[in-house]
């Protein structure tokens, strides 16, 4: 009807094309079929299955085969579009358009450039298989595929051991949450019969409260692990060692969402479960102040945004939690609209200093790159929640939420509001104020580059007024309590978020001696936060040492070396030894040959004597 | 058995099967102990000859015990099989000892281990 199927597999062509051909092809074949793949499938959404539908009620179902059939077990590969699925589409080939068009651009002198494109393609697949999926195992396939993606970008640079080993971990740490997942599937299967959504959700007000507790804690960690919260939340920051247009698109805007967008799907069993409610809310909030403090100290500029979107999927986890979905799925979206021009931006500024990263050898790039700079400031500006701008209706709406859920949530969440304030205007006053403190002479992006940005700067700025996420999706989750005092709480983010700007303005602007007289007087504490809480260290000494040392000590010294190696070259030994002791007998003296051959004999006569001899 | 009864024996005519196959036994026992006491290789060899003519005579015995010609055929082939034996095994000697300069058995022994 829609041929909904078009979708994913356009991208997938783009991926089969680039991908088997691509080393043969040149850079402007690479360039028509990566993007022009991405944006077919955009068009194709917004122009086709999207106007063509009055989303009243409706809900577009399309059936294509049976993949899996074995006794009761019957998974179809079916895909669905509701209004929630189609602003996951909308935000996925949209912003997946715009990167595609700055990576052209912005790989340009890199080597690999057809592989880069054949896996940012595969990407896109996965991701809409992910989203249009309409049974958790459709799902599941794209939640593993786009894992796979991660792993594969993040280790672009595969020359570099820090790329590889940042791939593998982001791959092993999603292994945790991914092994969650299941297992939330095959309670699913057990106690529904089914891993369809619509059979799901219809039989889930029905089940009692302990098993949908133990299928949304389940779903929970393996949100956690896909949308890096705590505590799964270590991979993404080492994911930054990914080509920055990779950082955008999959650890910022689309990939890391997956695991908001599935709780979100799963509304109905979470609702079920105030429980897990309160432990995904718990747990979004801590990601959030945490991930927020780490990004004050951090001077790698991707890094200070890879602690952005921890935090500000924190964020989103805590809107999930208090029950407002709707506004998690809004600042899914307007995050993926400054996060990715935040991100895309970086990307312009690491081009501009000749591949820096560090933004002490930074600093005074207005002057170079004036338009970097502008659209960077309108990212800057939604991040910090600024009134009108897109994150400000998002973030106000969370808030709003967590307020009439329990109002300390509304207080930590308005000093973590603070802080990203703080850490993105750092950033951004370190980048573009001052003098420039780096190597050579920094320039200004090409118009491939800036012109996703600009786009991006204006859906940063009026997405919130553009897409009314809660009024859209206002039938699909239930009614949010009226809070009273709304228009207080959204003047005190909004004070925090100003606040947050100021204090970084006086800081690195005015007075910039003062912020490292704070880390001084700050010591230890100072060096646990700018360490990232030494995290990775405890981690290190707590599961990655002990399994290392457990499996060399037992695994490889005791049994593989001892006891198999050592069962096949004991049989060999033992056959030599033996060898050995037979081999004396060959004497070369034929005397005594003759003599073993008599005793032969001789033994065999006795023996047949004894046996009752020849008849 | 008394020296009567031997001489009653003999007057018949006709030697016992058992006598022949005591003979046998004789003849190839002292083969084997030659075989594996002497050191002279040509005595050695000589034992060889010795054994297989012995199994020759209990051949020969049982065929005329039995009224059968299969012992006699099989008393013909170990002869033609000593023969050429004989021919190669003499070839043998005759190069060893040109070689080493001696025939002490217990001397040629480089084929070991």
């Amino acid at each position: 009807m829609f041929k909904l199927w078009l979708i994913p597999l356009l991208p997938f062509l783009g991926f089969l094309i680039n991908g088997i051909f691509g080393r043969k092809l040149p850079k402007l074949v690479i360039n028509a079929v990566a993007i022009g793949s991405v944006v077919a499938s955009f068009l194709w959404v917004a122009l086709v299955v999207g106007p063509s539908t009055d989303w009243g009620e409706h809900k577009v179902q399309a059936h294509y085969f049976t993949w899996i059939q074995s006794g009761n077990f019957n998974v179809g590969w079916d895909f669905a579009v509701d209004k929630l699925t189609m602003i996951m589409l909308m935000i996925v080939t949209g912003i997946g358009s715009l990167i595609h068009i700055y990576a052209t651009s912005y790989m340009d002198h890199e080597g690999g450039y057809y592989r880069f494109f054949a896996y940012l393609n595969l990407f896109m697949f996965f991701m809409l298989n992910l989203v249009l999926a309409a049974n958790y195992l459709i799902l599941f396939v794209g939640w593993e595929g786009v894992g796979l993606c991660s792993y594969l970008l993040i280790g672009f640079y595969f020359h570099k051991k820090s790329a590889t080993n940042a791939g593998n971990k982001a791959f092993i740490v999603n292994r945790v949450g991914d092994f969650g997942f299941a297992l939330a599937m095959f309670l699913v299967f057990i106690n529904f019969g089914t891993l369809n959504f619509n059979g799901v959700f219809a039989a889930a007000p029905g089940k009692p409260v302990e098993t949908l507790t133990a299928i949304a804690l389940l779903m929970l960690v393996g949100a956690a692990g896909k949308s890096a919260q705590i505590p799964l939340y270590v991979w993404l920051p080492d994911a930054m060692e990914g080509p920055t247009p990779v950082s955008a698109l999959i650890h910022a805007a689309t990939m890391v969402t997956a695991g908001v967008y599935m709780c979100s799907r799963s509304s109905v069993i979470f609702l079920h479960a105030p429980a897990a409610m309160q432990v995904v809310a718990l747990i979004g909030l801590a990601t959030a102040v945490f991930a927020a403090t780490i990004g004050i100290t951090q001077y790698d500029i991707k890094k200070v945004f890879a602690y952005s979107t921890v935090s500000q999927l924190g964020y989103m986890f805590l809107g999930v939690g208090v029950g407002a979905f709707s506004a998690g799925i809004w600042h899914l979206m307007t995050h993926a609209f400054f996060k990715a021009l935040l991100f895309l931006g970086a990307g312009s500024v690491i081009h501009a200093c000749h591949g820096e990263q560090d933004m002490r050898q930074m600093g005074g790039l207005r002057k170079y790159a004036p338009w970097t700079c502008l659209v960077l400031a309108c990212g800057s500006l939604a991040i910090a929640g600024f009134p009108g701008t897109s994150g400000f209706f998002s973030k106000d709406a969370i808030l709003t939420a967590a307020y009439a859920h329990a109002p300390w949530m509304f207080w930590v969440g308005v000093v973590t509001a603070g802080m990203t304030a703080f850490y993105v205007w750092r950033a951004f006053w370190m980048t573009f104020w001052g003098d420039y403190r780096g190597h050579g002479k920094p320039h200004e992006s090409s118009w491939v580059m800036l012109a996703p940005l600009m786009v991006l700067a204006v859906l940063s700025l009026a997405g919130g007024f553009l897409f009314n996420v809660p009024e859209m999706l206002k039938d699909m989750f239930p009614e949010h309590g009226e809070v009273p005092e709304e228009h207080m709480l959204m003047a005190i983010s909004v004070a925090a978020g100003l606040i947050g700007i100021a204090l970084s303005w006086y800081m690195y602007v005015v007075n910039t001696e003062l912020s490292g007289k704070i880390a001084n007087a700050l010591g230890g504490v100072y060096r646990l936060v700018n360490d990232k809480y030494r995290v990775d260290e405890a981690y290190d000494a707590a599961i990655v040492e002990p399994i290392i040392h457990g499996s060399s000590a037992v695994l490889w010294k005791t049994i593989d070396q001892g006891v198999i190696d050592g069962a096949v070259n004991g049989i060999g030994a033992r056959a030599q030894n033996v060898g050995g002791l037979l081999r004396r007998i060959q004497s070369g003296n034929i005397r005594s040959y003759a003599t073993w051959v008599l005793a032969g004999s001789v033994v065999v006569i006795i023996l047949m004597g004894i046996a009752g001899g020849v008849r | 058995m008394d020296p009567a009864q031997i001489a009653g024996i003999l007057k018949q005519g006709a030697v016992p099967t058992s006598w022949y196959l005591a003979l046998s036994a004789v003849l190839f026992v002292i083969g084997v102990a030659g075989f594996v006491l002497r050191r002279n290789i040509i005595t050695v060899f000589m034992c060889i000859e010795l054994m297989l003519n012995a199994v020759n005579l209990s051949f020969i015995a049982f065929a005329h015990e039995h009224k059968q010609v299969s012992g006699h055929l099989f008393a013909f082939f170990v002869m033609v099989v000593a023969a050429a034996e004989a021919a190669v095994g003499l070839a043998i000697i005759l190069t060893v000892f040109r070689n080493r300069s001696t025939l002490n058995i217990d001397e040629i022994d480089s084929l070991k281990n």
